[in-house]
């Protein structure tokens, strides 16, 4: 059995860049994904990576944290600054500092070196899947009216710029409006996971969220904290 | 009554003053400059006391000696001026009585003018005290004034002239009052004899030492002044000497203290080239020691820590790529011949092992290196032991250990780190599972969870093999094996319960271990319910009660591990 054919059993899934500079392991990741039937690209430098992703428009962005030539969390910031497309950090570092700065820079998840293929897999595939049309559906919260179909959000008729993963959490909140989410709750309805994973992952994106559509990140409104257990909609 | 009364008072007066006399010996205790000076004080009272009682005691001395030389040339001159008197006019008076007056009425009256009083007593040897009807005084003197023992002595013919100190007692009458007044005098005998009678009386001459008693008074306050003076001087001067020698250990005590609370670029100022400035120069080089060592120290850790870091790193990806590989063909093994396949199986399952010893290494050096830091949340643990248990379910299944939750109503809130605490319990359960008896119908690993205000625990309990008396203190070492010739059925790193006894520390908990041979063990996990809080008491005890009770009889007291805190 070889990657080639594999790939071309199935239908293509989606495209990855993975930027990583470790030749071997990038390969590898391609035989992974060609296997799994997603295509890939591979970009070994930091400062080619932004170069790399407008030239191939991928669905999802495998990037290793320590790259040549430029930042991981730098590449992160740069691509995120033009597109809302998912961000995988691969990191050799489970320190809480390291994953909350590369989150915060703007990365949907992480996962920690060495991972199970199968669990990369699983992340990748839960952030690329495509979402059933569901029908033309709007949906406001306070100030915020949200059109499902057409994955955007605004105030006043201005449009907030959300990546898909934000719009995500903003609509599981939304839908039930009052209803308390714990974090492993988010991590299944938002993300898709249904083993445990980080909860940490919940704080950072409902800050960054936040900082999106709060008036006041400091007061929210909108995400509100319930002490102990997770976050709820405001309404 | 009275008594207790008193004694009541006086505590009373105690329980006021003694905060005050506390105080004052506190300082006394710690202050070197009091202590000097006050003993410097002290010693030169003494030698001035000293030195001042010699100087009086001398100048009284020289002053009686001169006053009595005086005094006594005087009554020589006195008596031989009567006497030549009496030569006169001897042989044509008769009249005793009268010659007595021709004789004494001169010397009163020079007396009086002199100062000095008169008695003239006599006859001598018809044995008539003097104060009986004594003869005739200068007027307003007490003949108290003449010493007894003087007039013993000139009782009788032919004594020689003779002195003595006495107290001159004078009473005059002051408004139809009598007043007495007294003053310390000499008094001088000498004995002649009346030509007209032929009898020998004798004459007392009594002088005042007023004068020399006022130039003592004022030579003692002159003393006295100068000593008071001086001592304040001298205690002036200690506390400045003192403070010389104070100043510079006050201040390279400040040093020391703020060296001691981590300012180590603190050092003495160093003026001079004296002993003092010696100290301060030898201090400066002792911190300037210090620091190099603690930086040398620091850079070592931080080095290690860097290393331990890029370790990480540059095991990790490799790992990776391997691990991809490796679930690559294990996935593919079906294709291959039975050895190939035998031989992927191997490297799966020993990669996983790899890489759960490096996760257990890099998570003990991060301890090691003091990175590991807590991210709290207030957490439900009745929800985290339920979640633990089952997920452990399906490897209880397996060996076909049964287990059990006991836990109170309701949640049980904490301040915790989630992600360490569920370690912890899961390397319990884990770990009772493993050394449980297998397949025993009987057997069941028990997990306890209880609470009180401060602290919340949890427990596992199995009854497998158990720990040997003096196991229980060493399961927490890393890569400890019970025993080397017992084969162990699970997989772990032997890291687990030293990075859990760690995890727990970190919380400032406890975790401790207790087990008899054949009969199982229990793990205690005991956590504050708030961070910072010090843990003083466990919710659950240590040994279960299904313990045998003869627990002493069966291992030696040393086996019990509540000393492993």
């Amino acid at each position: 059995m070889t990657p080639s054919a594999a790939a071309s059993s199935y239908p293509t899934r989606g495209r990855v860049l993975v930027v990583d500079d470790d030749a071997p392991l990038a390969e590898m990741l391609g035989i992974v994904l060609a296997q799994e039937g997603f295509e890939s690209r591979t970009c070994t430098r930091g400062d080619a990576a932004l170069g790399a992703f407008r030239d191939y428009r991928p669905d999802l962005v495998l990037l290793d944290l320590m790259l040549p030539g430029k930042d991981g969390i730098d590449v992160c910031k740069e691509i995120r600054a033009e597109s809302g497309v998912p961000i995988v950090m691969l990191t050799a570092k489970g320190d809480t500092v390291d994953v909350v700065v590369g989150l915060e820079s703007g990365a949907d998840d992480y996962v920690v070196k060495p991972f199970k293929p199968k669990e990369l897999v699983a992340r990748i595939r839960a952030r690329v899947r495509r979402r059933e049309p569901v029908g033309p559906e709007t949906l406001s919260i306070k100030d915020l009216d949200i059109d499902v179909d057409g994955h955007t959000v605004t105030r006043d008729g201005a449009e907030i710029a959300l990546t898909p993963l934000e719009f995500d959490l903003l609509l599981c909140l939304a839908r039930r409006p009052g209803q308390v989410f714990s974090r492993q709750l988010l991590l299944e309805e938002v993300w898709g996971y249904h083993h445990a994973a980080d909860t940490r992952l919940v704080n950072v994106h409902v800050q960054r969220l936040r900082s999106k559509v709060e008036h006041d990140p400091e007061h929210p409104e909108i995400v509100l904290t319930v002490r102990g257990v997770g976050y709820k909609a405001g309404h | 009554m009275l008594a207790a009364d008193l004694r009541d008072a006086v505590r009373r007066g105690w329980i006021r003053v003694a905060p005050r006399v506390r105080r004052a010996l506190t300082f006394w205790r710690r202050s070197i400059q009091a202590r000097v000076v006050t003993s410097t004080v002290v010693l030169s009272a003494v030698l001035i006391a000293g030195v001042g009682w010699i100087l009086v005691h001398q100048t009284r001395q020289g002053l009686l000696d001169h006053r009595v030389d005086s005094v006594l040339s005087e009554v020589d001159t006195e008596i031989a001026d009567a006497m030549t008197r009496l030569a006169a006019a001897s042989g044509t008076e008769t009249n005793a009585g009268k010659q007595q007056l021709e004789l004494i009425d001169p010397i009163i009256e020079r007396g009086t003018s002199r100062g000095y009083s008169v008695v003239l007593a006599g006859p001598e040897g018809e044995d008539l005290p003097l104060r009986a009807g004594g003869g005739k005084h200068t007027a307003g003197l007490d003949l108290d004034s003449v010493p007894r023992s003087l007039e013993a002595h000139f009782d009788g013919v032919g004594r020689s002239t003779a002195w003595t100190y006495t107290e001159i007692v004078r009473t005059r009458s002051v408004g139809g009052r009598q007043a007495g007044t007294q003053e310390p005098g000499v008094i001088v005998g000498a004995q002649l004899q009346l030509p007209a009678d032929g009898k020998t009386y004798t004459l007392y001459f009594l002088f005042p030492l007023t004068e020399e008693e006022d130039t003592l008074g004022l030579v003692t306050r002159a003393l006295l002044t100068a000593a008071g003076i001086l001592l304040v001087l001298v205690a002036g001067l200690t506390w400045l000497v003192t403070r010389q020698v104070v100043t510079p250990i006050r201040l390279a005590r400040e040093v020391a203290e703020r060296l001691a609370a981590g300012r180590l670029q603190e050092r003495l100022q160093v003026t001079g080239e004296d002993d003092l400035a010696r100290l301060a120069y030898s201090f400066n080089q002792m911190a300037t020691n210090l620091q190099r060592q603690i930086r040398q120290l620091e850079e070592l850790s931080w080095v290690q820590r860097r290393f331990v870091s890029d370790v990480s790193h540059e095991l990790r990806t490799p790992l990776t790529t391997v691990r991809m590989a490796s679930d690559l063909i294990h996935e593919a093994r079906t294709g291959f011949d039975p050895t190939t396949a035998r031989a992927a199986e191997l490297l799966s399952a020993e990669l996983d092992r790899f890489e759960a010893l490096l996760t257990d290494l890099l998570e003990i050096s991060r301890f090691d290196a003091g990175a590991a830091v807590l991210s709290i949340d207030n957490a439900d643990l009745v929800a985290l032991v339920e979640r633990i248990v089952r997920a452990a379910g399906p490897l209880a299944d397996q060996r076909g250990v049964r287990m059990m939750i006991d836990h109170p109503d309701g949640a049980v809130r904490a301040e915790v780190d989630v992600r360490r605490v569920e370690r912890i319990v899961r390397n319990l359960v884990t770990n009772a599972i493993d050394h449980a008896r297998a397949d025993d119908p009987t057997e069941v690993v028990i997990v306890q969870l209880a609470c009180d205000d401060d602290a919340a625990a949890i427990t596992v309990r199995d009854h497998g093999i158990g720990l040997a008396p003096g196991e229980a203190a060493m399961v927490f070492n890393r890569f400890w094996r019970s025993d080397p010739a017992r084969t162990r059925t699970s997989g772990g790193t032997g890291l687990g319960l030293a990075i859990a006894q760690e995890d727990a520390h970190l919380h400032g908990g406890w975790l401790q271990a207790w087990g008899r041979l054949g009969q199982g063990a229990q793990f205690r996990l005991t956590l504050p319910r708030r961070t910072g809080v010090t843990l003083r008491q466990s919710p659950l005890p240590l040994i279960p009660d299904d313990a045998p009770s003869v627990d002493a009889a069966v291992a030696p007291p040393v086996s019990v591990p509540e000393a492993d805190q």
